[in-house]
């Protein structure tokens, strides 16, 4: 065995369990056909399955902050290609251990927030309660309607060299990580198929079933009303939101923040397009003392008003309890055998790891003496301090600890060092040679309980946590680690239970979506608007990019674009200079471009492409998309978010401060690619989403966004007396309708029939009247799904009165007085029709505007802006 | 002495605030030198719910709700209240030394008493008093070895008294103990804040205590800073003899003239008022206290300031 190949790398340690390794000699068993399926692989397959797994995890998003910032704080979720492999019988411990602990644990929060005498008995010290700022006291009588503080508990377990399970930490507060078990598992099963089966691993889903079916069980409901289960989140901003919006898809909870909800009387309710609809549990991710800005922490924008009210009159359950986090110390370790022996009568199933709260005398002496061989933790999370290794410590650093520990014993913990056990992974790949050697790492496991009403249940499995590099025992994903899928094997057949392909009956068909959000539809409307924005921007860029390539920069004298565009037709209509400018003029309607003073024309295309500081540059807006699509991200598809970051790393990698400064001549390829992009991304939008009210929000912010783009082109275009060569192509151009014109006329362009594809033809996708047609037509679905609306009425009113004014307006009128009859005509006498058809097309525009914010009136506005906290 | 406290707080909002909830702390703990002889409160406009219950720490606690829009908020307390003795203003010892009460109210995993079990709530860190380093340093001359409890508090905030000057513009609601400490001024909030985070440096147990003050502007004698406005000072854990309270504004114990509202680890537990609007925009705030010692007509201030003294 040690000769092979698989191990020429694979180094044993006399300090550290090795999980696959019995001896120098031997396989444990249960790692056997693990091991034989890897031998058995060629490298391109060994290659070919890291290669999977990066793949599916770029793929699918999964990183620790899915807000891709410009500061690029986002990375990858890193996952190794082998399982962590536990043998049933070993399991059977664990399980058990891990569910008594977690019963234990939710009876110390029942009696910290209720009678508290674990503290007068002495059987707990005060300074770990009252000096934790994990107790909320504002929570204290509070008794949730299922009877339990903890719904959800993960254990951070590691195995020492003796071959023994410790617990190393609790996690009772927001226990994170089970959505990425999850996803591992997705992964992983994948690329060991045969095996998977074959070794009987039990599923995870009996696990997440159980969490759904307790929750609903123990909800507090009225008569008559069905248990509606929200997933409250932090918001994109938080570390693992992509875990959070991925288990909220998987469970079938509405992923919401603490804006979509309001507490009224003693009720928490979401805030849908519909009206209040009342949320009886919350399965929260929030931080407690963010939870109520008006009983807890004060400063929380991210929380609920009231909540805490709605807690105490028992009429929403929060999975886990508000001031669950208490019990995340580890100076409790110290106490918990003999709240054991108290509260359970019954010892402790599985020992924590050695821990001395200095908060006693004789344990701050022996901590002091023992300082080298001992880690010290803090006891509160608000002490900020990451663990102090005795062992890095010289004398001096020692004298300085034993001396902190003495001013304020209570506040540290001293903590026997854990040597973790170590499993095999596979190396990165790009390291060719090594593809078919496996390392090893120092790994932990974090375990998972549910709450039921039959008790605890502990998911078979987990996530395994590995070590950065083989000599480091911190096990951390911010510092390097990665993680792997944990594989429980089972002696009997396992549950085939699933809640990805759930069979159900007709029954249980169901045809509108769950109800919308006012938050989610106020930003898919804006994902629409910004969409199209950008779209328009690059559009925009794009054809003043090819003038200025084709004709470098403008010659002296010309270098008033503004002037050109609007009164220089007569005098120079032909001159190649006068088509810059108008290009430049209409990039400037728009706000793209930043003022002229002594830039180039070229710097000032490429900051209002690139420059995402710029007002309304296109870097700008589609920052303002993806932020609204990252606000929704659990309602677009994968495929959907990726198509938007696709087009977000197009600008990125292009960005002016990059190493090498984007080039003028480069940029009408970049804006191409963005423009490719939009298409796709508006596909997605057209042909991949659901039809219900939350797409029709997206579209009807695309159709408003593309209305007022057009119409203002369009009236500029009549107002500037654009009727020259250059001006008609770029119109068509800018209205994308070029290739529509030439398919239908088949010759250069001319004014009216110009006039009519842009504006009139309600065929034309790109048309002022096709976009008015729709915004009519969805608008009166609302009117039907919501009622008549009293804010929208007059809004609407006023848009369909425009629209048809300007419907009525006809090109013959345009035709009349010119000269020659309306042909390619460069100088008219009829400018009185130019500026009534563009007095329409404004009044339109306008119109639009005033509907936009009447819809956003009545379908958002009661999301109000982040509330105060006033104190007198 | 009885006495008749109005209490008027208002809010005129710029802009309609469509939701609120707020809490209030206006009516006081029942105690035995302190009676409650008449409590009303008055609320405008009408809030849509209106719970009175007792916070964690006894306080009687008003929540309040408003669901429809409202261009303001003005609350009216009104309280006639007969304060009388301290029971420990007869103690006559200045109690253990302070390391006594230190060490006996440390962990020894033995079954706490009432009242130990009582000052261990209030003797760590709690969100608006950070207990730092600075704080117990600050705190060092008062507690020499063996010095009695009392004393070292009485000599912590003579000290506080004389060092720090009174400036009800230096400082906000939410300035922090080790600033206030930095710059030497503050109101009655923040020398209250400081001495109990000094007090907790030293493993003392201290509670912040919400209330009124009486003024006597008798001839000859200086007006008492804090006057007509809600006051806030300190209650030292001292074993047998209870909670004693000391002022750090005015350096004395507290006496008839002061009127317990309400206590809790510090101001964020019993703030007055406290609340959570949604729209508003701009605000402006108007508080009045008047504190009428029996006898006297009924008349209101309109004290633009922040009122705590």
């Amino acid at each position: 065995m040690p000769h092979h190949q698989l191990l020429s790398l694979y180094a044993r340690q006399s300090g550290r369990y090795d999980e696959m390794l019995a001896d120098a000699e031997r396989l444990r068993p249960h790692w056997q056909p693990l091991f034989e399926a890897l031998d058995a692989s060629t490298p391109e397959q060994m290659r070919a399955r890291q290669a999977f797994v990066t793949e599916r995890i770029r793929e699918n998003g999964t990183t620790y902050n899915v807000y891709a910032d410009a500061q690029g704080t986002d990375r990858p979720w890193t996952l190794d290609p082998l399982p962590f492999i536990l043998p049933a019988d070993e399991w059977a411990q664990i399980d058990a251990a891990v569910a008594q602990r977690a019963d234990l644990l939710d009876q110390v929060l029942a009696d910290l927030y209720g009678p508290q005498n674990l503290i007068r008995s002495g059987a707990l010290p005060a300074a770990l309660v009252y000096g934790h700022n994990g107790f909320l006291w504002p929570c204290q009588g509070t008794r949730p309607p299922s009877g339990h503080f903890l719904h959800v508990y993960a254990a951070d377990l590691a195995r020492s060299p003796d071959g023994r399970w410790w617990v190393i930490a609790d996690r009772t507060q927001v226990p994170s990580g089970a959505g990425y078990a999850l996803e591992n598992r997705l992964i992983v099963s994948r690329l060991f198929p045969e095996l998977f089966r074959d070794l009987r691993v039990h599923h995870l889903a009996d696990f997440f079933r159980h969490l759904q079916d307790s929750l609903a069980r123990w909800a507090p409901v009225d008569r008559g009303e069905t248990p509606f289960v929200v997933l409250l989140t932090p918001g994109p901003y938080n570390e693992t939101y992509f875990e959070q919006s991925y288990l909220a898809r998987y469970l079938g909870f509405p992923l919401v923040e603490g804006q979509d909800l309001t507490v009224r009387g003693d009720s928490v309710y979401l805030k849908t397009l519909a009206g209040l609809k009342r949320v009886h549990v919350i399965l929260r991710r929030l931080d407690d003392d963010y939870a109520d800005p008006l009983e807890l922490r004060g400063e929380s924008t991210l929380g609920v008003p009231g909540l805490v009210e709605a807690a105490r009159a028992g009429r929403v359950l929060l999975a886990n309890a508000l001031g669950s986090g208490v019990l995340e110390s580890a100076g409790l370790l110290a106490f918990l055998p003999k709240l054991a022996e108290h509260l359970l009568d019954e010892p402790l199933a599985m020992p924590a790891v050695a821990s001395w709260w200095c908060g006693e005398a004789p344990a701050l002496d022996y901590v002091v003496e023992h300082l080298a061989e001992l880690v010290i933790k803090p006891a509160y999370p608000s002490q900020r301090l990451q663990p102090v290794f005795g062992r890095d410590l010289d004398a001096r650093g020692r004298a300085h600890w034993a001396e902190r520990l003495r001013h304020r014993p209570h506040a540290y913990v001293g903590q026997e060092l854990v040597e973790l056990s170590q499993a095999p992974v596979m190396p990165d790949s790009g390291s060719s040679p090594l593809d078919r050697r496996l390392v090893a790492r120092a790994i932990g496991v974090r375990v998972y309980a549910v709450a039921t009403p039959e008790g605890w249940r502990v998911m078979p499995g987990g996530l395994t946590r590995v070590s950065g590099s083989s000599d480091v025992d911190i096990l951390s994903m911010q510092r390097g680690g990665s993680s792997k899928d944990t594989w429980v094997l089972s002696e009997v057949p396992v549950s085939q239970f699933s809640l990805l392909k759930g069979e159900l009956g007709a029954g249980d068909i169901v045809r509108a979506g769950p109800e919308i959000a006012s938050r989610t539809a106020e930003n898919l409307f804006w994902l629409g608007r910004y969409a199209e924005r950008v779209e328009n921007s690059a559009r925009l860029l794009r054809f003043a990019c090819d003038r200025l390539n084709e004709e470098g920069e403008a010659a002296p004298g010309a270098a008033e674009p503004g002037e050109a565009a609007l009164g220089g037709a007569g005098d120079d209509f032909l001159g190649e200079p006068g088509v810059l400018a108008t290009a430049v003029g209409y990039c400037e309607l728009f706000g793209l471009l930043p003022p002229a003073e002594d830039s180039s024309v070229a710097r000032r295309l490429v900051d209002g492409a690139l420059d995402d500081n710029g007002p309304a540059s296109l870097a700008t807006n589609l920052r303002r998309a993806v932020w609204a699509a990252t606000q929704v991200r659990d309602r677009l598809s994968l495929d959907h978010w990726h198509s938007l970051n696709r087009l977000h790393d197009i600008l990125r990698r292009q960005r002016p401060e990059a190493s090498a400064p984007t080039d003028i001549a480069t940029l009408p390829s970049t804006l191409d690619r963005v423009l490719l992009a939009c298409i796709s991304l508006s596909g997605f939008a057209m042909d991949e989403m659901m039809r219900d009210s939350g797409w029709r929000f997206l579209i009807l912010g695309r159709r408003i966004e593309r209305l007022q783009c057009r119409s203002r082109i369009v009236a500029h275009f009549l107002e500037a007396c654009g009727g020259q060569p250059a001006g008609v192509d770029a119109l068509l151009e800018l209205a994308d309708c070029a290739e529509a014109y030439r398919q239908r006329y088949l010759r250069t362009p001319d004014i009216l029939p110009t006039l009519d594809l842009v504006v009139f033809d309600a065929d034309n996708p790109h048309s002022v009247a096709f976009q008015t047609d729709m915004l009519l037509r969805y608008l009166d679905s609302l009117q039907r799904e919501f009622a008549a609306s009293p804010a929208g009425g007059n809004g609407i009113r006023a848009f369909r009165d425009a629209v048809a004014a300007l419907n009525a307006f006809s090109l013959h009128d345009l035709e009349t007085g010119r000269p020659g009859g309306g042909a390619m005509l460069q100088r008219c006498a009829n400018c009185a029709g130019c500026n009534d058809l563009a007095r329409l097309l404004r009044v339109v525009h306008d119109a639009s505007a005033t509907l936009s914010n009447r819809i956003a009136e009545r379908f958002f506005t009661h999301v109000l802006p982040a509330a105060r906290v006033l104190s007198a | 002495m009885r006495y008749h406290v109005l209490h008027a707080t208002e809010y005129q909002y710029e802009q309609p605030v469509q939701t609120a909830r707020h809490l209030l702390h206006l009516v006081p703990q029942p105690l035995p030198w302190q009676a409650l002889e008449r409590q009303s409160l008055r609320i405008e406009p009408e809030p849509t719910t209106h719970m009175r219950s007792a916070d964690p720490f006894g306080n009687p606690v008003d929540r309040v709700e408003f669901a429809a829009p409202h261009d303001h908020l003005r609350v009216e307390s009104e309280l006639i209240v007969a304060v009388g003795d301290r029971p420990w203003l007869a103690t006559a010892s200045d109690g253990p030394a302070w390391e006594r009460v230190r060490d006996a109210l440390d962990y020894h995993a033995a079954l706490l008493g009432e009242a130990e079990a009582d000052a261990q709530r209030m003797r760590f860190e709690s969100p608006g008093v950070r207990v730092k380093r600075e704080l117990e340093e600050y705190a060092a001359p008062s507690f020499g070895a063996g010095r009695p409890v009392i004393d070292a508090a009485r000599d912590l905030m003579r000290r506080i008294h004389a060092e720090f000057r009174y400036d009800p513009d230096a400082t906000e609601v939410g300035t922090s103990v080790v600033e206030v400490l930095e710059n030497k001024h503050g109101v009655c909030q923040d020398f209250a804040h400081l001495m109990i985070g000094c007090l907790r440096s030293r493993g003392l147990a201290a509670r912040y205590v919400s209330g009124y003050l009486r003024t006597d502007p008798l001839p000859g004698q200086a007006r008492m800073t804090g006057s007509d406005a809600s006051h806030a000072w300190v209650a030292v854990f001292v074993p047998e003899a209870g909670w004693i309270e000391f002022d750090p504004t005015n350096d004395c114990l507290a006496d008839e003239r002061h009127i317990v509202l309400a206590w809790g680890r510090d101001f964020g537990d019993v703030s007055p008022l406290r609340g959570v609007i949604q729209g508003g925009g701009e605000h402006t705030l108007k508080v009045g206290v008047t504190v009428m010692p029996e006898g006297d007509g009924v008349k209101f201030t309109t004290d633009q300031s922040r009122g705590a003294a």
